[in-house]
């Protein structure tokens, strides 16, 4: 007996409500896009400049009085955040103090980070600093560039080779499903305002990755059936793919989830944020490849009329052989 | 019907054999550690007691590579620096003026007087009296330019001479200033690193990043303000002598000289002492060829130092020529000390003492050994990390890793029953080929990086995953279980090479385009994704084909 996540075989209509999924998706969308321009995300310092201090003290984190302490130092905007090595636990002893980056100095100059270490030890005098990280305005401003450009350029190569190996409309649909994953996570750290560093950057590009591999795992077998059953309406061909491929969809969905799951209920508290994006990114990224790749595939249309009958066209890896 | 040649059974083997052992150092990560320190000791010539058995400790004939562990795992400094590139503009244009002068005087007849104004820091304004020969003049001046000593701007000269009403301004040229930037560049990168070299910390990283900044990691040191002091000081030391000394900062200067303060000497009333100093220094610390913490005679810490040659003779004139009069050690433009010559100083060495604390004699020694930066760094991006929070993000890493791999691996079984076992036997080749891959390009392993090889445990079943729901389906159509397997892997090389070819694609853009941990995330993921498609193309279909070889099963279930 096998344990299976899906019946043995499944006829499901993945496209009798589009319209609803098309409509959900698309209004998820403008509302990612709208949260992220009014509210904004919680950038790091990665992006915005500024030293952040990890502190751990005997007793639990007082947010008041660290604020207190420090406030008096007249720095400008501080933030203080309890962190929770665990997702379960309590309380925590652990804190994340985030001073913006100060007027004049490219990095933190060490005197501002002693005057907020002594400024917490008057409230915790056991507090000892596990990390100071300090980035200037000149680096996080390209480093803001070229997350942007590496994002776009990742989408941009990858609607290249699709479209390379498949036809124009499978690359963008491909596309706009990833425009959809990336906007959507976009949103959800905007929404939620989880820390927005450069580790999420490549998380983002990982969900990219992922995504389109759903995405293309699909298209393959969309390919093959439509040589396959030259007659069959083009909505059949695709109900009959995502069917046939369902089962390898949500095992390895599965699969990485577990994995991801497992990383964020032990992985400590510094990547929390990174593998929240992954977690996230998988889950909408299988999604994306159902219900918004192949439904904007059916709406642009395929070519059916293969004027030059040629049985290896788009397998040339098939060659590849042990 | 299935089957695959000997050669590439050997092969396959092979690669899992040789990947295997090169992952193997991993396992015994310190004793393997601390075995290379001694080997490194040893090659060095140290004779220290306990080298031997610690080099004995992980046998030479086997691979010693190491995965190395980034900052964010193991604790230590990062820092970004901008060399101040245009310190030296300055430096090189004010050292024309000497050549420019001289050759001007002789043309006192057609130029008349010439006098240096005060201009923009990165030029030299000269004035011409006869105002109508300002063109004359410069065209002099042009004469002057050398080539740039560089092979892209090959023809380019090194300075753009234009003229103001009575004014001729010298200024160094766009291509001359690029080769210069590089230079100093160079030079900074250099001289960072023999800093650190004499601090003798393991395996620092020192690196030019883009064209005028260097990125210096160094494990294991406390904090990123500890290191600034080691690099961030540029320990120009120059001997110049004396004018006077007063406490007026307002003092009035004359051409050739200059004011500067004292370190931390005051004058009786508490005011600051500031000396008036011939700008042309004696000798300067590229001169020194060794420097060394020691004690003066009334027991305070100071510092020895040794000319060269050329150096100890000109100290020793000088000193000879001098008695009585007081000269000033000058460190980064500040006075350090300014003691009056005693007697002749033969032999090229003296002692430098001004008020140092032990640790400061210390550094001081260090720098000046190490030489002096050509020009300031501009500290963009800092983080320290301290060792504890690089432990225990390796701890929670190894544990999410482990839970991670169990519950694939189970699942896998529960799921595709002995085919599941095939892949997880697999995947744990998988991981071991990461790390072996890792170790031979020498690859750091980063907290991110740990994600990346979680996910790979996540994702690496996909190409099997992808194989064996095509085996099912071939299954169906009622064929032989050979031919299903054989269609089977077929059917699905096409699927899995797009898919992780678009993944591969991605993982290569975050290597060009990011930096630092995003780096070491795209270096697992990428290489994650090779070993996985070979070991569920190659390795899974030939245990596969060896089972079947043997069984010569009638049905299949998968």
């Amino acid at each position: 007996m096998r344990l299976r996540l899906v019946p043995k075989e499944t006829k499901i209509d993945f496209f009798k409500r589009w319209k609803l999924w098309l409509g959900l998706s698309g209004t998820f969308m403008v509302i990612a896009l709208v949260s992220f321009l009014t509210q904004g995300l919680n950038y790091g310092i990665d992006f915005r400049g500024g030293t952040t201090i990890r502190s751990v003290a005997e007793q639990p984190v007082d947010v008041g009085a660290y604020r207190q302490a420090i406030a008096a130092l007249g720095l400008g905007d501080v933030s203080i955040s309890k962190v929770f090595v665990n997702p379960t636990d309590a309380d925590t002893t652990v804190a994340l103090i985030r001073v913006q980056a100060q007027e004049g100095a490219e990095s933190a100059r060490p005197e501002m980070i002693a005057q907020v270490e002594a400024a917490l030890q008057t409230v915790a005098p056991k507090i000892v600093f596990e990390s100071v990280e300090s980035v200037g305005p000149k680096v996080s401003g390209e480093l803001i560039q070229t997350a942007v450009i590496a994002v776009t350029l990742a989408i941009g190569a990858v609607l290249i080779y699709i479209w390379m190996r498949f036809e124009w409309q499978f690359a963008l649909g491909a596309v706009i499903a990833l425009v959809h994953d990336v906007l959507l996570t976009i949103g959800i750290f905007s929404e939620i305002q989880i820390k927005f560093d450069l580790a999420i950057i490549a998380a983002l590009l990982t969900i990219v990755g992922y995504s389109l591999n759903d995405t293309v795992i699909v298209f393959d077998r969309v390919r093959e059936n439509l040589r396959k059953f030259k007659q069959m309406p083009l909505a059949e061909v695709l109900n009959l793919s995502i069917n046939e491929t369902l089962s390898r969809t949500t095992m390895t969905s599965f699969t990485t989830l577990l994995a991801l799951i497992a990383l964020y209920v032990l992985g400590g508290d510094v990547i929390r944020g990174f593998v929240f994006a992954m977690i996230w990114g998988v889950v909408v990224g299988t999604y994306s490849s159902i219900f918004v790749a192949s439904t904007i595939l059916l709406w642009l249309g395929v070519k059916r009329d293969w004027s030059k009958p040629d049985a290896n066209a788009g397998t040339q890896f098939a060659g590849i052989d042990a | 019907m299935i089957q695959i040649e000997t050669w590439k059974r050997v092969l396959i083997w092979s690669i899992v054999a040789v990947g295997l052992l090169l992952a193997l150092p991993n396992a015994f990560y310190t004793r393997v550690e601390t075995h290379n320190d001694a080997v490194k000791a040893l090659e060095k010539g140290s004779t220290a007691d306990g080298l031997a058995e610690q080099e004995a400790l992980w046998p030479g004939w086997l691979p010693s590579g190491l995965v190395n562990l980034g900052l964010d795992l193991r604790g230590g400094a990062h820092l970004l620096a901008e060399v101040k590139v245009e310190d030296v503009y300055k430096t090189r244009i004010k050292g024309m003026w000497p050549e420019i002068r001289d050759m001007l005087r002789e043309e006192r007849d057609t130029v008349g007087t010439i006098r240096l104004q005060k201009g923009a820091d990165d030029e030299l304004r000269i004035r011409i009296s006869n105002a109508d020969q300002t063109e004359r003049a410069a065209s002099l001046v042009r004469g002057l330019a050398r080539p740039v000593a560089s092979l892209t701007a090959a023809g380019a000269s090194d300075i753009d001479v234009t003229t103001d009403g009575q004014d001729v301004i010298v200024r160094l040229s766009e291509a001359e200033k690029v080769a210069t930037d590089d230079r100093t560049v160079r030079q900074a990168l250099e001289i960072v690193r023999s800093r650190i070299d004499e601090v003798g910390t393991r395996e620092p990283t020192i690196q030019r990043q883009g064209a005028k900044r260097i990125l210096i990691q160094v494990p294991g040191i406390g904090s990123a303000a500890e290191l600034k002091r080691i690099i961030g000081t540029t320990a120009q030391l120059t001997f110049q002598p004396v004018v006077s000394r007063t406490t007026d900062e307002n003092a009035s200067v004359s051409a050739g000289e200059e004011l500067l303060p004292a370190k931390e000497d005051k004058a009786t009333d508490g005011k600051p002492i500031y000396y008036l100093l011939d700008a042309v220094p004696v000798v300067t610390g590229e001169d020194l060829v060794d420097a060394q913490p020691s004690f003066d005679q009334n027991g305070f810490p100071a510092v020895n130092f040794r000319f060269d040659g050329a150096g100890g003779r000109r100290f020793g004139d000088y000193t000879a020529e001098n008695i009585g009069k007081p000269f000033a050690i000058v460190l980064d433009g500040k006075v350090i000390s300014a003691p009056t010559i005693q007697s002749h100083i033969a032999g090229g060495s003296g002692i430098i003492t001004g008020n140092f604390t032990l640790e400061e004699s210390t550094e001081l020694a260090v720098l000046l050994r190490a030489g002096a930066l050509p020009a300031g760094l501009d500290f963009l991006e800092e983080r320290t990390i301290g060792p504890e929070l690089g432990a225990d993000s390796i701890e929670a890493g190894k544990v999410a890793s482990l839970v991670a791999g169990a519950a694939v691996l189970i699942f896998m079984v529960l799921a595709y029953g002995l085919f599941g076992l095939f892949a997880d036997i697999a995947l744990l080749i998988n991981i071991g080929l990461i790390f072996g891959a890792l170790s031979l390009i020498g690859a750091t392993l980063t907290l991110p990086g740990i994600a990346g090889i979680v996910l790979t445990i996540g994702m690496a079943v996909d190409a099997n995953v992808l194989v064996f729901e095509r085996i099912r389906e071939e299954l169906k159509s009622a064929k032989g279980p050979a031919r299903a397997i054989d269609l089977g892997y077929e059917k699905a090389l096409s699927a899995i090479a797009d898919a992780n070819i678009t993944t591969l694609i991605t993982a290569v853009i975050l290597y060009a385009v990011g930096s630092g941990p995003v780096r070491g995330f795209a270096i697992t993921l990428g290489l994650g994704i090779i070993t996985s498609v070979f070991t569920a193309v190659y390795v899974t279909r030939l245990i596969v084909v060896l089972w079947f070889e043997r069984r010569r099963p009638k049905t299949l279930e998968v």
